[in-house]
């Protein structure tokens, strides 16, 4: 054994409490709502263009999270998941990554997507089950993956994906690629098994990975404060020996900034890091949640005040990098884009019906093969029945 | 009597529960305040308060491993999970802990207490991780009783018979039904006797058999192959584990022949180990091989879940099948 990693401490001869909440976490903050910056602030790596790509980024996803529900209230759509009020996390994190390094999100993370140039028709056939969603129509709405933009495919079952993006990221260390991996998860998914399992891993075998949760204050209808006991969810960190950081998640500055530092220790020491982004979910869960059953709408009114994007935009707009002309018509822009892409995908045909066996396996077991012809020799007989594949079975 | 949706029964008996015996203890994500995100817990945080229905941090294996040292300790926990695909996280506890803690200690210690409530099956648009049926899982494992009522009167009765018995129940509630179904339910205590099947429906040519949200389709099917001239017996089985096999067996010795429908994959599913019994105790009186019709051997899939479901469609063309062999 190596007795010098062996816990040493100070000596003492009668019993000391050592209290978790004693532990002294700072919060990094740079960027204030009206657009400037706190004094002193260690601004992150960033010039105009990059910035831009940022906000765009941050605007797209707005239009494209108000649309979706507004698609699915009109029964077009039958599922939808926003991150409203905390955009900044994941594009901020998204954007002080190298294109190749994987993402592993929980499911409120298409910000991450957007910024690595996902398309819009991508992300409408995914959420319209069409034939030309890449995950071939087999998931609900926001369950996106990407071979392509290094984009792991949503996984439902929470926190499964942390003790994996250990395993990932370990793999990429021992290639040696200087790529690392990025794992989101909120402070709910941080109670799962999955979660403690997934950081000890990490930190034992020093995995180059970036744990990202997102601490947006409920997990459905719970509030964090029934959530977990003690200092937040960097408070875990420490307790594996993990380096961590807190910042605020609706400043944009800073998400950056500490994340541009984690990748950068991830890659040079080949160990994890864990960010805990402090936001607040501003809309509902899901389409299928209504917040008023458990919260106040002054309560939402009062972190309506902290919106990330508008903070953003003061910014921009404080170093003359944009205009409100210039904001005004790249909403409308992106409005009508979403809208139009909507259009196309919700009358794409659904996925042919031999792909509901394939990819059970690499090739389909005969039992699989046999089932599928049955069920086509069943739909022939009854098509109305299946209106949905019946025209199209040979 | 009162008309109540499936939903409202459930309260309904976690709510009788809860007055007769101050250590019950419901809980589970989103469980308290909230009344769960189908409400089935609704009003009972105010009703018995913070202590006795409460949220849990988001963490099946901690549901379950404090549900298990609760009973150990006495009281009489009813711990949900959200839905049925998120108890593989709680497997464990379930499996290798409820499941044996009275037969690895010689009774020293049980959790006889345990009731485990949890939304189950598909036909609600929910792709692979909302509409799962794995009762098979929890079948193979001896020491758990396991149980799934077709509509709000059974709901109620089979609920309150869980949570007094005296093993650990795993008790599968067909969301797609929760409102979906309403109907007639006392609204005095009652209980249905679990282990014990019901006859729905008398009839003299093949006998059909399911649970849960599969019985509507039985009914369907049957009525389509009285069109024909058939006479289906309907039987739902109500208790997976320990299941009825007397009234089974004694369906179809006089019928001749068996159809099973379940929604779970045909390989592995709890129709095999149905069929398998049923061979041997009627393979004289048989007159056309065991039918099942269930989901296919594939995950749950979003875009095909009405080709994927075992209709009624294709329960009305594999009883014809039985009747012309
Ligand atoms: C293992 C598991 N249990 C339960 C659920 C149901 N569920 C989906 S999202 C959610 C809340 C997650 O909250 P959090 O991790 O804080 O993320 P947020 O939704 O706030 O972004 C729950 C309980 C699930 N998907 N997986």
């Amino acid at each position: 054994m190596n007795t010098e990693k062996y816990p040493q401490g100070r000596v003492v001869h009668s019993p000391e409490y050592i209290d978790g909440l004693a532990v002294d976490i700072p919060i990094l903050k740079i960027l204030k709502q009206d657009g400037s910056l706190y004094d002193g602030a260690d601004m992150p790596s960033i010039d105009q263009a990059h910035a831009e790509k940022i906000y765009k980024t941050l605007a797209f996803h707005r239009v494209l999270d108000e649309r979706m529900i507004a698609s699915q209230r009109q029964g077009r759509l039958s599922f939808y998941m926003a991150a409203l009020g905390e955009e900044a996390a994941t594009v901020g994190s998204a954007a002080a990554l190298d294109d190749e390094d994987m993402i592993m999100a929980q499911y409120r993370e298409q910000g991450a997507l957007i910024y690595r140039g996902f398309s819009l028709e991508n992300f409408m056939n995914q959420m319209f089950s069409n034939e030309r969603d890449l995950g071939k129509g087999r998931q609900m709405p926001i369950h996106y993956g990407s071979q392509d933009k290094h984009y792991m495919t949503v996984s439902s079952p929470l926190a499964t994906q942390v003790p994996q993006a250990a395993g990932y990221a370990y793999g990429q260390k021992l290639q040696g690629n200087n790529k690392i991996t990025i794992c989101y998860l909120g402070e709910g998914a941080a109670s799962e098994g999955d979660f403690h399992a997934g950081l000890n891993m990490a930190a034992v075998h020093q995995a180059p990975v970036i744990f990202f949760c997102r601490n947006n204050g409920y997990a459905i209808s719970t509030p964090s404060t029934e959530q977990y006991a003690g200092n937040g969810i960097a408070s875990r960190g420490v307790g594996y020996d993990i380096k961590t950081i807190r910042v605020d998640g609706n400043d944009i500055l800073a998400v950056l900034k500490a994340t541009q530092e984690a990748r950068k220790y991830a890659v040079e020491e080949s160990k994890p890091v864990l960010i805990e982004a402090m936001s607040y979910r501003l809309g509902a869960h899901s389409t299928s949640d209504d917040p008023s059953g458990y919260r106040t709408k002054e309560e939402e009114a009062k972190y309506a005040q902290h919106d990330p994007i508008l903070r953003m935009k003061n910014w921009m707009l404080a170093q003359q990098w944009w205009t409100e002309e210039q904001d005004k018509s790249l909403f409308d822009e992106y409005r009508e884009q979403v809208l139009a892409a909507v259009k196309v995908a919700e009358v794409i045909e659904k996925p042919a019906i031999e792909e509901l066996i394939t990819d059970v396996y690499d090739q389909p077991t005969p039992a699989l093969e046999q089932q599928l012809e049955q069920l086509k020799q069943h739909i022939k007989k009854y098509p109305d029945a299946y209106p949905v594949t019946a025209g199209r079975i040979k | 009597m009162a008309k109540m949706n499936l939903l409202q029964a459930i309260n309904n008996a976690l709510d009788i529960a809860m007055e007769e015996d101050d250590s019950t203890l419901c809980f589970g994500e989103d469980v308290g305040h909230f009344g769960g995100v189908f409400r089935a817990t609704s009003n009972l945080q105010e009703k018995y308060g913070k202590h006795r229905c409460f949220n849990t941090p988001l963490v099946e294996q901690g549901i379950l491993g404090f549900a298990n040292g609760l009973a150990a300790q006495g009281s009489r926990p009813v711990a949900e999970i959200q839905f049925a695909d998120y108890i593989f996280p709680a497997f464990d506890q379930i499996v290798n802990e409820s499941a044996k803690f009275r037969y690895r200690s010689g009774n020293e210690f049980n959790v006889g207490k345990l009731t485990i409530r949890t939304p189950y099956g598909g036909g609600i648009a929910g792709g692979l991780y909302h509409s799962q049926s794995p009762e098979a899982y929890f079948a193979h494992t001896p020491g758990l009783k396991i149980v799934v009522p077709r509509n709000p009167y059974q709901a109620k009765g089979l609920l309150l018979a869980s949570i007094r018995d005296d093993n650990p129940v795993v008790f599968f509630e067909p969301k797609k039904l929760y409102r979906a179904s309403v109907g007639e339910v006392p609204e005095d205590d009652y209980q249905i006797p679990l282990g014990k099947a019901e006859i729905v429906k008398q009839g003299t040519d093949i006998t059909l058999l399911g649970w849960g949200a599969q019985m509507e389709t039985l009914e369907k099917a049957a009525v389509m192959a009285e069109k024909q001239g058939v006479s289906c017996e309907i039987i739902d089985l109500r208790t997976i584990l320990p299941w009825d096999v007397d009234t089974v067996a004694a369906s179809v010795t006089k019928t001749g022949r068996l159809l099973i429908n379940h929604e779970a994959p045909l390989t592995g599913g709890f129709a095999g180990e149905i069929a398998a019994t049923i061979q041997d105790k009627c393979f004289l009186n048989l007159e056309s091989p065991i039918a099942r019709v269930c989901g296919l051997d594939t995950p749950f899939p979003l875009a095909h879940e009405k080709e994927y479901m075992p209709d009624e469609l294709k329960t009305f063309e594999a009883i014809m099948a039985s009747i012309n062999y």
